[in-house]
């Protein structure tokens, strides 16, 4: 489903987001990208989106190579995604039912044609009776989820996501991820930057660990040593 | 997922019909959003709609002083003075010998005693009249020449009158309505002018109302564009927007018009009484009233594309 060769992005300035980096997602697998924070992550989903170009190398998206997209082809290209943000990135001068509603609405259906498909959406994410509400009459969690439901509602077959449990807290996050979840037991590939390495191996998902824009094995070991210390200090002030 | 086509959007209706449901929505919307800031867009729109109605009340008062003008432009009237000695007799056969001319429509005689009467009423001499042994004032042709005349044959009907051994002097009024004819054309064109730069200056409104618009729903427009809105769709409603700015001050400014012609109309009708004119004040007519809203709606739409044109291309997500 996604293919990176060899993927260089160098910033204005020089410093380089990623560097080199080959992956390969398969068709419906579940896989989180970790690592610390300017590791790479947010730059690897941007690429996918097309929110930024690589500066060498080649992303592949479900057999297409993304740098024959065009300008102009873009927002089709976008519409095949779907995605979710750490903000949520939702408009919040319009109710929940207009921002699931929106995607649709681009592809150029009807509001009446899109309602089925948005309550849908919403059932997935249990929203379903919060949809005449304005998202900041909404919990972080459940504006999250109304995010999800956005991503989701015209079916795309690939879900991308950049911290997506950044702003929640523990239960909230595992409720995100057991929907992300069911998502993908109905076929979906998701991509799921994260750097909550606790929640990722609850879940058993294979990892993607990125250090300095490259792959990086040997630090997950650190990454985990250093959880089961913070893990070890805290049922310590608990206890 | 090969390409765009195979996108998961069924289209239950036809594209045509799915193409009007939105831009319909679209152009609701667009008007829902300025009813939402019923203030800011009624100051917008009150501007161009003053800006629309002033030329628009100029080209009224040029018509109707045109429409005034024109009867004196039919009454070419010659005045021919005769000559004291001649006797009301004689002045009769002469207004009967110059009917015969084909060149004349017709012929009024104002006899010294008519005239005289009529100075009486209306010069309010009245009184230092009565002291005069005889009347100072000779009859009067008033001779109007046919339709067919050409500006040569005026002069020639002009000097042929002056030539008869009757006529003591032959006057024409007709230098100064063309005179006035020439003002009326220059200022018509300086409107036409004046026009064009107010039409200029609606554009330019509107286009910075919409770039104030882009640059307050930023964050929306690539929110919009990150989850796959193309250029067209973001665009979209700030040409509604437009739209509905240039068509609501069309409107406004004919409703400003209208009133306009209303609160003078009783003024006006009374001096038209005063000089036993029939003249009635001339509105806008149905061309003149479409030119005016089809200007505020090009004007809206052309100054939104342009802004939105400019402004659009340069919000990607970030």
């Amino acid at each position: 489903m996604i293919q990176f060769e060899n993927v260089t992005k160098r910033f204005p300035g020089g410093h380089d987001a990623l560097r080199g980096l080959s992956l390969v997602v398969e068709k419906g697998e579940m896989v989180f990208v970790t690592g610390h924070s300017g590791a790479g992550k947010t730059t690897l989903l941007r690429l996918i989106a097309l929110i930024e170009r690589p500066t060498s190398g080649q992303v592949i998206v479900d057999g297409q190579n993304t740098s024959r997209v065009s300008r102009r082809k873009i927002p089709a290209y976008r519409r095949q995604i779907g995605m979710v943000f750490q903000d949520h990135k939702l408009l919040y001068d319009r109710p929940v039912f207009d921002n699931v509603a929106l995607p649709l609405i681009i592809a150029g259906l009807s509001h009446r044609d899109a309602a089925r498909k948005v309550r849908a959406a919403l059932d997935q994410v249990s929203l379903l009776n919060k949809e005449k509400q304005f998202p900041e009459t909404l919990s972080s969690g459940e504006q999250q989820r109304v995010g999800i439901a956005r991503a989701i509602v015209s079916r795309p077959k690939l879900l991308i996501a950049d911290e997506p449990t950044g702003n929640l807290d523990p239960d909230l996050s595992l409720e995100v991820m057991r929907i992300f979840r069911r998502f993908n037991e109905i076929g979906v590939t998701l991509l799921i930057a994260s750097h909550d390495i606790a929640l990722i191996d609850q879940l058993g998902c294979r990892r993607i660990p990125l250090a300095n824009g490259m792959l990086h094995y040997e630090e997950e070991e650190d990454v985990v040593a250093e959880y089961a210390e913070r893990l070890e200090s805290e049922r310590g002030r608990t206890g | 997922m090969k390409s765009a086509d195979t996108l998961n959007a069924p289209r239950s209706s036809g594209p045509i019909a799915s193409w009007t449901v939105r831009h319909v929505s679209t152009a609701i919307g667009a008007l829902g959003r300025l009813a939402r800031q019923p203030f800011a867009s009624l100051m917008t729109i009150l501007v161009i709609a003053v800006t629309l109605a002033l030329p628009s009340a100029l080209h009224l008062l040029i018509k109707n002083t045109q429409s005034i003008s024109a009867s004196w432009d039919n009454a070419l009237d010659f005045s021919v003075y005769l000559n004291g000695d001649t006797s009301i007799d004689a002045a009769r056969r002469l207004a009967d010998i110059i009917r015969q001319r084909a060149d004349v429509e017709e012929v009024t005689l104002i006899s010294a005693d008519e005239a005289l009467e009529e100075f009486r009423d209306q010069s309010g001499f009245g009184e230092a009249l009565d002291h005069l042994t005889v009347n100072p004032l000779p009859h009067t042709l008033v001779v109007r020449p046919g339709s067919v005349n050409t500006e040569a044959s005026l002069s020639l009907l002009h000097e042929e009158l002056g030539n008869l051994p009757e006529a003591d002097m032959v006057q024409v009024d007709t230098e100064w309505v063309r005179r006035f004819h020439a003002i009326l054309d220059i200022l018509q064109r300086s409107i036409a002018i004046g026009a064009a730069l107010l039409g200029a200056a609606i554009f330019v409104i509107i286009g910075n109302t919409i770039r104030l618009d882009i640059q307050n729903r930023r964050e929306e427009i690539e929110v919009t564009k990150l989850i796959g809105a193309s250029n067209a769709f973001v665009r979209r409603p700030f040409l509604y927007s437009g739209l509905w700015y240039g068509l609501g001050g069309g409107l406004l400014a004919l409703a400003l018009v209208r009133y306009g012609l209303y609160a003078l109309e009783a003024p006006v009708t009374r001096l038209a009484g005063l000089y036993n004119s029939p003249f009635s004040v001339l509105a806008l007519d149905f061309g003149e009233s479409m030119l005016i809203i089809g200007a505020g709606v090009t004007l809206g739409l052309s100054g939104s594309w342009v802004a939105a044109a400019r402004h659009m291309r340069r919000i990607e997500p970030r």
